[in-house]
């Protein structure tokens, strides 16, 4: 039955600009702070105060749209959507509309059916709106308008999208390319990237499009996919059941995973969109936009491309440091560095991001510097260290500043090369283990693994794991 | 007193800041009882005012006593726009216009009262009530800066800022006898104004004499980065201007603004003030604009478009009147703007929010942008034909009796006819005294080109000087 429709998505994508103050005001458009400590008479509505377009925002959003392959265009404008709501407080939020910042780009995502090109509608800036607070007093919703007036980017693609995977995976690639040119960090806990999508189904080999739904609220990577797989799957069970789709506005309820109708009080807008007279056109020239363009740094697609082909690396290593500009940056300055770029990859993507995320931060934020890690793997390289010290003397550079020849110096954890001590304690875990001895043998391989390990402990991890399972095999 | 009287008791060592104070003593006495003119809606105290005295910096309106429209905002008064909405509103900041007063030294006495959120042309849309002519007490100040026209009029402070929106400094001007002037749109910063129709809006000065008036604008003039609608244009010498001859001077008289229906009296003084101009030296030459009759539609949909969305932020949610016992948030709109604004302020928000919806929005506000464009080009046409300043009357009649317009809208807007062309086309203009009819003053109006205050300061200041002299 699914199998006899295409899905058609388009998404609506909400990212916050990485901006220190608001689009039209300088107060802080900081995260957490107590509510309504960061607002002034613009933001907060008062009357007479006027909005000043801020100019980081512009650069911002210019570097999304320039990321996003879009034509700027020079001349574009800002309008009044009109609607009542309390944490809206001029009443209506300023917003491009008829002429938006940007328009037509593409992102090229990887789907289980090879690269698929998404294009870009338009991107346009926009405030954020407050916050209602349902839980702060008794019996009363609270406004808090720290957030009322912090610069937002919309990212409006075309419907190319088909399946959820799919619009994750474009929300995966489009974070990564916003975090690389700093527009934007799109930290879903702190709201900064929230996304409607437009759903719609077809028989597959119509060519018009069904009516779709705009399901909105969508806060989390994991939401998008699963709101669109169950509004997918609900418009499927209707069509079958030969009745139409209504074309309606669905909001996503997080906790009971589920979409419900909007109100019809809460989808009867009529906007009366109308240019903002309290600010001129923004126009930019194109010496601006170029300047902004030659200041992006390369693209994580290219960079994964150029990683591949300048280190030597499979695809899959590229992928993984490439995914953040951070990694990618200290990896390439590593194997600057270092003698083995597959090396050097192998221990950024493992024991380094491992330490990472035990410490709750980025592989650049580890307090070593790549030259440390690079003496760290000569160790192990030539043989000095075993690959679990390696781990280990990272894990004390990290408590200390102590450079590395000088840990295993003090610590004693040079590898023991001397060959009688590796032999006596072959001897005891052969003496000691005489069944599994027995059924390697026999011919049960991997029964090697669990006596290798059992040297390495009796060597406190100063054998070369490597040598003591040749030396095993060589004495059964 | 003069600002130039006032600056030369200073100099004389006689202790000018007192003239604020002797201001508002006679504020006080003047509008407490039966003969209140109801001007102002909030004054400084006694005290208050005092310490203002004390620590007034010296800059070039030091001791100036001053009132303000109540749609300007001040940290220490009032800012109610005459609407029960905002009744007991004090702003947390300050208007830069009156900023940049007191950083001049001027003293700011009281707010004054005016339709509310600008919205009239008779002063009759107070919702703290009407404001009297000083002139004669039975008849309206227009509007909507009635209460600083009326402030002005009546000798109670030599200055007063306005807001000019359709004609809102210029026309109670011309009612009340003094001269108002509004300059180019972007000329001075809209911070602080508290905002009717925010492509029209313009501060505006109020002042018995042309060269006063000019002394304050220049004042508070000029860019501000608060506003991204004010010009970073110099602002020219203005007080210099008000002394320079008219020699060559070409002054357009467009026909549209002299119709057959004209008051006949209106049109006799208007016409004399030209015959005296001329005499002065200026070359006074018939133009045409021809748009001029789709002035008022025009206005009307855009200034109360603008206002549907400016005054959506009333909406007893962060400030200002609440209506009590509302259930839910959509209660509370509704009850607080049905209960808090006025019913003129009502209908243009009604009138506004239509033209902008859905399907009728490229019919009104698409159409009347156009229309705009067409009526300022009337006028770029005519300077581009080398004429300098324009004449016309300020207000097709002079001040009307309380009440007489009040029931019929149509009329009351038919009062900014001469006015909102101005406004339209982001010009500045001038309204000054050019003689009386029945005791009641007559204003002329003077349009410049866009940035020609200093053109229209000297056209209005020469005019002032041929009413001395035929009085």
């Amino acid at each position: 039955m699914s199998t006899a429709y295409e899905t058609v998505i388009g998404l609506e994508v909400h990212v916050q600009l990485l901006t220190e103050e608001k689009l039209f005001c300088s107060d802080k458009a900081e995260f957490g702070a107590s509510p309504n400590t960061r607002v002034c008479p613009v933001c907060l509505g008062l009357p007479g105060a006027l909005p000043v377009l801020n100019g980081q925002a512009v650069d911002l959003a210019l570097r999304a749209a320039l990321a996003l392959g879009c034509d700027v265009q020079e001349s574009s404008g800002f309008a009044r959507k009109n609607y009542f709501y309390p944490d809206l407080p001029k009443g209506y939020q300023i917003t491009q509309f008829e002429l938006p910042l940007a328009t037509g780009g593409a992102l090229t995502v990887a789907t289980e059916k090879g690269e698929r090109t998404v294009r870009v509608r338009r991107i346009h800036m926009e405030e954020d709106a407050g916050k209602m607070l349902h839980d702060r007093v008794p019996d009363q919703t609270a406004v808090d308008l720290n957030r009322a007036g912090v610069p937002l980017v919309e990212i409006v693609t075309e419907p190319d999208l088909r399946t959820p995977t799919e619009a994750r995976s474009f929300l995966v690639v489009l974070k990564q390319i916003l975090g690389y040119v700093g527009a934007s960090d799109c930290n879903m806990e702190e709201g900064s990237l929230r996304v409607d999508a437009n759903v719609s189904i077809r028989p597959i080999g119509a060519t018009e499009p069904g009516t779709k739904t705009e399901v909105k609220n969508l806060n989390s990577f994991s939401a998008v996919a699963k709101a669109i797989a169950g509004e997918v799957e609900r418009q499927e069970a209707l069509l079958s059941a030969g009745e139409p789709v209504i074309q309606q506005t669905l909001l996503w309820d997080g906790a009971v995973g589920m979409v419900r109708p909007m109100r019809s009080k809460e989808e009867s807008h009529d906007y009366r969109y109308f240019p903002e007279p309290d600010l001129p056109p923004l126009t930019l020239d194109r010496a601006r936009i170029e300047d902004v363009r030659a200041s992006l740094p390369e693209l994580p697609a290219a960079r994964r491309r150029r990683f591949v082909e300048q280190y030597g690396l499979p695809d899959y290593d590229a992928g993984v440091l490439t995914a953040s500009r951070t990694t990618a940056e200290f990896f390439e300055a590593l194997a600057e560095v270092a003698t083995d770029a597959k090396a050097a990859s192998n221990w950024v993507m493992g024991p380094l991001m491992e330490l990472a995320n035990q410490r709750g931060g980025t592989v650049a934020e580890l307090p070593f510097t790549p030259e440390e890690v690079a003496e760290v793997l000569a160790l192990v390289a030539d043989g000095t260290i075993s690959h679990r010290s390696g781990k280990d003397v990272l894990a004390l550079i990290a408590e200390s500043d102590r450079r590395a020849a000088e840990i295993v110096e003090s610590e004693g954890i040079a590898q023991v090369v001397d060959q009688g001590l590796l032999d006596a304690w072959i001897d005891e875990v052969v003496g000691a283990h005489p069944e599994e001895v027995q059924r390697y043998r026999a011919g049960e391989v991997k029964v090697l693994g669990f006596l290798v390990g059992r040297v390495m402990r009796a060597s406190q991890g100063r054998a070369d794991p490597k040598r003591v399972d040749l030396l095993l095999k060589t004495r059964l | 007193m003069s600002i130039r009287e006032i600056r030369e008791a200073l100099g004389a060592g006689s202790g000018a800041p007192d003239a604020a104070l002797a201001a508002l003593a006679k504020i006080t006495r003047g509008e407490s009882g039966d003969g209140s003119l109801n001007a102002f809606l909030c004054t400084v105290s006694e005290d208050a005012l005092g310490e203002q005295v004390a620590r007034a910096p010296t800059g070039p309106l030091v001791g100036v006593p001053v009132a303000v429209k109540d749609n300007l905002a001040t940290s220490d008064l009032c800012t109610t726009c005459g609407s029960r909405i905002l009744e007991g509103y004090i702003s947390p900041y300050e208007a830069t216009a009156v900023r940049r007063l007191r950083e001049a030294g001027a003293l700011v006495v009281g707010k004054t009262n005016m339709d509310e959120f600008a919205m009239g042309s008779s002063n009759e849309n107070s919702a703290f009530g009407p404001v009297r002519n000083p002139v004669d007490r039975t008849r309206v100040p227009g509007g909507s800066s009635g209460g600083s026209a009326a402030a002005v009029a009546a000798g109670y402070v030599p200055v007063a800022l306005g807001s000019d929106t359709g004609g809102s400094v210029r026309q109670p001007a011309s009612l009340c006898g003094v001269v108002g002037v509004k300059p180019t749109y972007g000329r001075i910063s809209r911070y602080g104004l508290v905002a009717f129709g925010s492509s029209l809006d313009q501060i505006g000065v109020l002042s018995r004499s042309v060269v006063d008036t000019a002394e304050v604008l220049g004042v508070i003039s000029g860019h501000d980065p608060r506003d991204s609608t004010s010009s970073e244009r110099d602002v020219p010498d203005l007080v210099g201007a008000c002394s320079a001859d008219v020699d060559g001077l070409v002054i357009g008289v467009p026909e549209e603004y002299f119709p057959d229906t004209l008051d006949v009296d209106v049109r006799g003084r208007c016409e004399a003030a030209l015959e005296r101009m001329a005499a002065a030296g200026a070359t006074v030459r018939r133009v045409s604009l021809p748009h001029t009759r789709f002035a008022i539609p025009t206005y009307y949909v855009l200034a109360t478009a603008e206002a549907s969305s400016n005054l959506a932020r009333y909406d007893g949610v962060r400030y200002g009147y609440r209506a009590p016992e509302a259930a839910s948030a959509e209660a509370v709109y509704r009850r607080t703007r049905s209960s808090g604004f006025g019913a003129e302020v009502r209908r243009r928000i009604v009138l506004g929010t239509y033209a902008l919806s859905s399907g009728y929005y490229d019919a009104y506000y698409g159409r009347a942008q156009r229309v705009r464009e067409r009526i300022a080009r009337d006028f770029s046409d005519v300077f581009a034909g080398g004429v300098d300043v324009l004449f016309t009357p300020t207000s097709p009649t002079v001040a009307f009796p309380l009440g007489e317009r009040a029931a019929d809208p149509v009329s009351m807007y038919l009062s900014d006819v001469f006015t909102v062309t101005a406004n339209l086309a982001n010009l500045p203009a001038i309204s000054v005294p050019v003689g009386e009819v029945g005791g009641l003053p007559v204003g002329g109006q003077f349009i410049g080109r866009a940035w020609g205050e200093a053109t229209l300061l000297r056209a209005a200041a020469a005019l002032e000087r041929t009413m001395v002299g035929s009085s």
